[in-house]
């Protein structure tokens, strides 16, 4: 075995035990049904950012932008910033309301707000399908980065991810994965800070040198080429990712662990401190990569730009050590999102579907952690399923495109129902309806299609510019049109999104 | 499966609340007009607050793709020898996200006494 395999080894294997000790640790605490599902709702800001962060920054932050930036140059900074920015709409608009609804998913905030079964089950229905379509980069990922690491084929990355992440969920729920993602930031951010402080005194002991690779006029302009193309490419990219990120499944569940709507605007705000702090580093990886790294932009191998950069600047068992660090990091990386994600699609299968429908088959409902146990099973193995079948389209593109429909389905739900009391059940329906299907055509264009040039491609390529205005026309026209339908409670529910907590007020 | 008696259904609500005196809040609970009135400032407030945040945020960090399309010059333009671009994109524009995120919490929040105030209950 080279030293190579055995750093690698040695890193993936203290993360994955770190993980499930964590984890287990946390277990003492998780005792309810209200631990399992939102930690009892007690977690402070300081640690709920930190498990925030360690949930969001994912393979694509982790591994993706760095490659992208190496590969494409500045435009590909617009994925962190929309990431972060993403916080910024979710915290003015969306995070203290949505933690005044008392709801715990987002199908549960659309039922209480509009009093529809059918708006549950569209919602529940998005929810499973953005959560999956997102776990399959992360499966993706691991298996790069474990090949990478320690010459493993590429399905065994995902095999372990998907059996750790499923001890943690299935063993303690919300509240032991909350301190195993507050663990995982911190680790993931010195995992990639360490080895950059590093690196920059080698290219600073190297003499500063300017990039190797062929010159590039476009590769510091921050728009896509390609006239006005690019420029439509590049705001339809920062639409998806501003609004996208409040419809991802995993981060809306996080909400509901804030004591109170305004401890979710403060988490909200540490967490776009934590988060900022991490995206500048990125994007130096894939600078230096232009300096020290040009062949795996040309070899199509940029996902592991920042796996191997340290082993192609500092020679010996410095670089060795390193790249071990910067593994354990990705991996951290990996777990911590799919554990988020397996935990909202659990949440959402063991209330839909595990919760109620198997009362048929086992003659009695299933007690409310036994459900969710079973729907956290589901929730992993379907994704692992068809991550292992069908290849991968890139991480941080993936991950864009999972933006691009969340932005198109749940923002508009959202948005306008907690600030528009004119919503009504059938409009919500159609605008998700509307908005799902055209991003969803372009994802689907974009997985089996891949590359072709013209306007008609570059719409269903990035198709967020459009689709999300769709949504929202859609439900506010069908809304209007179908007004006798608005809830009876609307104006009640309203008082409860936007009134303090702390005062004495009927919420329905 | 667990055999026995089910476990109760735990329902998951706000924070318990007093019993205080009828005072304003009882026009927000009948739904008076002047509870409408009341309830339709906070909301206006909130949401007014909200836009100005996504204004600014709009005007100065979403119109750099157009200003880069526009001005072609502008990429050539280097600070302390990083180019501009990345300077803003890579670094400069996170402080500022948070800079806006603390300016609108602090304003929610006072957004959110005043309605308290105005209501006759002072809180914290």
């Amino acid at each position: 075995m080279s030293t190579e395999t055995v750093t690698g080894l040695v890193a993936v294997v203290l993360v994955t035990l770190a993980t499930l000790l964590i984890g287990t640790w946390g277990l003492r605490f998780s005792r309810t049904t209200s631990d399992f599902f939102v930690a009892s709702r007690s977690v402070r800001p300081a640690l709920n950012a930190s498990a925030i962060g360690g949930e969001y920054l994912s393979a694509a932050s982790f591994l993706g932008v760095a490659g992208l930036v190496l590969t494409f140059g500045a435009d590909m900074l617009w994925y962190p910033i929309g990431w972060t920015a993403g916080y910024l709409l979710l915290l003015v608009l969306v995070a203290a309301p949505l933690r005044r609804s008392g709801a715990y998913t987002l199908p549960d905030f659309a039922e209480a707000r509009l009093g529809s079964r059918r708006v549950r089950a569209t919602c529940s229905v998005m929810v499973v399908a953005i959560g999956w379509h997102y776990q399959l980069p992360q499966f993706h990922g691991a298996g790069l980065t474990i090949r990478a690491a320690i010459g493993a084929p590429t399905w065994v990355g995902p095999v372990i991810v998907g059996a750790v992440v499923l001890a943690n969920v299935t063993s303690g729920g919300m509240r032991s994965i909350t301190f195993v993602q507050a663990f995982q930031y911190w680790l993931k951010l010195t995992a990639l800070l360490l080895p950059l402080v590093v690196l920059i005194i080698v290219w600073v002991g190297d003499g500063t040198p300017g990039s190797r690779m062929p010159a590039d006029d476009s590769w510091s302009v921050p728009l896509a080429s390609g006239g006005s193309e690019g420029l439509y490419l590049t705001y339809s990219l920062i639409i998806a990712t501003f609004l996208g990120t409040m419809g991802l499944p995993h981060v809306v569940v996080r909400f509901y662990t804030n004591p109170d709507g305004r401890a979710a605007r403060r988490t909200t705000l540490v967490v776009l401190v934590l988060l900022g702090i991490f995206y500048v580093l990125p994007p130096v990886y894939g600078a230096l990569g232009r300096v020290y790294a040009g062949e795996l932009a040309a070899s199509g191998r940029s996902d592991v730009l920042v796996l191997e950069l340290p082993r192609l600047m500092v020679p010996g068992i410095g670089g060795e050590l390193l790249a071990g660090l910067v593994t354990a990091g990705a991996f951290a990386a990996f777990l911590s999102t799919s554990s988020g994600l397996a935990i909202a699609v659990a949440g959402v299968i063991s209330q839909d579907v595990t919760g109620r429908s198997l009362t048929v088959l086992g003659g009695r409902r299933l007690s409310g952690v036994a459900a969710f146990r079973l729907a956290a099973v589901v929730a992993v193995l379907v994704p692992l399923t068809i991550a292992l079948a069908v290849p991968s389209i890139g991480v941080a593109r993936a991950v864009g495109l999972a933006f691009a429909v969340a932005a198109s389905t749940f923002c508009p739900l959202l948005l306008l129902g907690i600030w528009w009391r004119g919503l009504t059940d059938v409009g919500a329906v159609s605008g998700m309806l509307a908005g799902g299907l055209g991003s969803g055509a372009g994802v689907m264009w974009t997985l089996l299609e891949g590359s072709a040039t013209g306007w008609p491609v570059v719409l269903l390529e990035q198709p967020a510019a459009w689709s999300v205005p769709l949504a929202f026309a859609v439900m506010i026209v069908v809304s209007k049109v179908t007004a006798s339908r608005v809830p009876a409670h609307t104006r009640r529910f309203m008082v409860r999104l936007h009134t303090p907590e702390a005062l004495d007020l009927d919420r329905g | 499966m667990t055999e026995g008696p089910r476990p109760e259904r735990v329902r998951v609500t706000g924070p318990p609340r007093r019993h205080a005196p009828r005072t304003r809040t009882g026009d927000i609970d009948d739904e008076t007009r002047l509870g409408s009135v009341y309830l339709g400032s906070l909301l206006r407030e909130q949401l007014r607050l909200a836009a100005r945040t996504i204004l600014v945020l709009v005007v100065t960090v979403g119109s750099l793709p157009l200003a880069f399309r526009v001005v072609p010059g502008l990429s050539d333009v280097t600070l302390l020898g990083i180019p501009l671009a990345w300077l803003l994109l890579g670094g400069l524009v996170y402080p500022f996200l948070v800079l806006l995120g603390w300016r609108y919490v602090r304003r929610a929040e006072r957004n959110e006494r005043d309605f308290a105030d105005l209501l006759g209950e002072i809180e914290r």
